[in-house]
């Protein structure tokens, strides 16, 4: 799918650039894009530094994954003493919480789509609207700069902001529970860093979309967080009522007709970015499952109790991974390709 | 033509569904020349501006800048021409001095270049302390300067211009028209979209008339009027200070005159000719003191109110 997405890509660059059969143009055409593409990225890249947008949704996200992992830290130093297994309790910072709070994981899956969507909702509406649009796109500038610059200035501030928070929440934790990471544990959290910042990429590639096909700012927010709302609240409801209609669960149904209607299920489910991205992160945070959807009593027979290994870990979550990447491409490309060809009015 | 061509376009056209805005334009616009596109709005001068840049697509047609195809060369036209747009927009939270230096490094500009060029700009337009402050409190009239300060920042060789002078006072119109006329003088090509008549016949070299997407007219302002008004009869309009009763007995009587009549105290005279002589030498042999003589319908006036009556 991801290949299929780059191929779409080059062919719409092969468009955009008349008959030319060089898909990028001509040489110097290319180098002066290049940097006009940097130039537009570090303009972006202040804006978003300066912008109280920004700064709010640092404060909204920090402050609860700060006081997740600070709850959840509380009750690692109360009951670590009592359970049977003692690696991995680094992880549990992210994965477990007190009572009060619902874990990290679900505060960052929550909230994070929401980084992406504020700094992407108005990226090319509002330049529309104040007219500025046009007065960038009258310099000698590739439209595809513009549009790679915004998307590429929102993600590397995500990605900073993100590296950032994980880092103070690795910090933190090295404070408050004393037990330093193992290696393992390290690059599990270094690729769930990679994977939000994937998820969150893929929300700023709806949101910039949404930017494109909506004239108005408020309109293409709106569209956004119904999006998401959809993705989280809605979209699970709506997979357990066309599981039900499709395989209806009589109360006697057998073992093979619950088999059944669960994975009718997971797979709807895995239509949404949202589950492919938490069953992912679940799978990274938690060694110990094997598994991803039911587990059969033939499949634990004569298994050996343990962890996964990180790469087997990584290898069950590897389509997710993928899934996710390709999707961000594909509404991206879609972005491109409605961006390339659209008239650019003054007003 | 023998000038270098610089802004060719042939059967150009650009259709929206079933409505056609540009409509065949043929036009060729020479080095060191200031063209105008006269029309009223909605005729599809921005449309046609916007094709010439590459902002939008022809349906059909085509259309050159300085030899290149503005749809596939984008870049090599976009760096020889400076945009003004109607309504020019800038990062209101950045300076006047940020937003030319944003536009100076999209162009490529090393920052040394672009301060140097920006302080002569700054000067020539009349914003040299402004550039200091944020464009978010800047006036309509310093907007449309600095507009035209970041067309001129990239040294271009031709600009295009739409509507400059709109929301401007009379004082600012006349500054901005008298910059234009000197940029004349250092061979650049201007190319002046307006629905104000005065302006483009004080200024421009070569007009084109635009009407509902199509060119009715095309030349210097003097032939553009016989060019118009080839198949029109000639009307012209007199009026004397002892008013005009012995004129009309004596005036049909003449050759070529065919009719005669009076309307708000000018009589009308639809000749087959011009006969504005012998009509000033009929006054003069009537003892008349001659108040008004003209002959209607070769001022770029009579042809805008009659195309745009039209429209």
């Amino acid at each position: 799918m991801a290949a299929e997405a780059l191929k779409i890509l080059g062919k719409v660059k092969a468009k955009a650039g008349g008959l030319v059969l060089r898909p990028w143009g001509s040489a110097p055409g290319r180098a002066a894009g290049s940097r006009a593409l940097w130039t537009i990225v570090h303009k972006e890249l202040g804006d978003h530094f300066t912008s109280f947008r920004f700064y709010i949704m640092f404060l909204l996200i920090g402050i609860t994954c700060v006081a997740a992992v600070y709850t959840a830290a509380m009750t690692i130093r109360g009951t670590v003493a009592a359970l049977p297994e003692l690696d991995f309790v680094f992880l549990w910072l992210f994965t477990t919480s007190g009572n009060e709070l619902p874990p990290f994981t679900s505060f960052i899956g929550f909230l994070a789509p929401l980084l992406g969507i504020a700094l992407g909702f108005d990226a090319i509406n509002h330049e529309q609207n104040r007219g500025t649009l046009s007065f960038v796109l009258a310099q000698p500038v590739h439209r595809d700069a513009l549009i790679n610059g915004k998307f590429l200035a929102a993600l590397l501030t995500i990605s900073l902001l993100l590296a950032a928070l994980y880092l103070l929440i690795g910090g933190l934790g090295l404070v408050l529970i004393g037990v330093p990471p193992l290696t393992e544990e390290v690059l599990r959290i270094f690729f769930y860093l990679l994977l939000t910042m994937v998820y969150v990429a893929f929300w700023l590639s709806v949101a910039v979309l949404c930017s494109i096909l909506f004239r108005q700012p408020a309109t293409s927010a709106l569209a956004c967080i119904g999006l998401w709302l959809f993705f989280n609240i809605f979209y699970p409801l709506l997979a357990g009522l066309l599981t039900n209609a499709l395989v209806p669960l009589a109360a006697d149904a057998t073992t093979l007709e619950q088999l059944r209607h669960q994975q009718l299920q997971t797979v709807l489910l895995r239509f949404s970015p949202t589950t492919l991205y938490f069953e992912a992160s679940g799978m990274l945070l938690a060694p110990y499952q094997r598994v991803l959807g039911p587990v059969l009593r033939e499949q634990l027979e004569g298994a050996i109790h343990g962890a996964l290994p990180f790469g087997q870990s990584l290898a069950l979550i590897w389509p997710h991974f993928v899934g996710l990447f390709a999707l961000t491409l594909a509404v991206f490309a879609v972005s491109y390709v409605i961006f390339m060809r659209r008239e650019i009015r003054a007003f | 033509m023998e000038k270098e061509r610089v802004i060719v376009t042939e059967n150009l056209s650009k259709r929206y569904g079933d409505f056609t805005a540009v409509h065949n334009l043929s036009l060729e616009i020479g080095r060191g020349e200031i063209f105008g596109l006269l029309g009223p709005n909605g005729a599809g001068k921005t449309t046609t501006i916007l094709m010439l840049l590459g902002l939008t697509e022809p349906t059909g047609g085509r259309v050159e800048v300085l030899g290149f195809d503005p749809t596939r060369e984008p870049l090599q036209v976009k760096s020889a021409v400076g945009y003004l747009p109607e309504r020019v927009g800038f990062y209101d939270h950045l300076t006047g001095k940020e937003n030319l230096l944003y536009l100076a490094a999209l162009n490529n500009l090393s920052k040394e270049e672009a301060t140097a060029r920006m302080e002569r700009l700054g000067a020539q337009v009349g914003l040299s302390e402004a550039l200091e402050r944020k464009v978010g409190e800047y006036s309509h009239g310093m907007r449309q300067r600095l507009g035209l300060a970041s067309c001129l920042l990239k040294s271009p060789s031709v600009i295009i211009l739409d509507e400059p002078t709109i929301g401007i006072d009379p004082k600012g119109t006349r500054e901005l028209l008298e910059l234009i006329t000197s940029l004349k003088e250092t061979g650049m090509t201007v190319l002046l979209s307006s629905h104000l008549l005065q302006q483009v016949q004080q200024i421009c070299d070569r007009v084109a008339i635009f009407v509902r997407g199509r060119v009715v007219a095309e030349g210097p302002i003097e032939t553009l009027g016989r060019q118009v008004m080839a198949d029109q009869p000639f009307v012209i309009e007199v009026q004397c200070l002892e008013g005009n009763g012995r004129l009309q007995e004596y005036l049909p009587g003449l050759d070529g005159i065919d009719a005669c009549e009076e309307v708000e105290g000018k009589l009308l005279l639809t000749c087959s000719e011009d006969k504005r002589v012998e009509i000033a030498a009929a006054v003069y042999r009537l003892g008349l003191s001659l108040m008004h003589l003209r002959l209607r319908g070769y001022d770029l006036e009579d042809i805008y109110q009659k195309y745009f009556k039209e429209a």
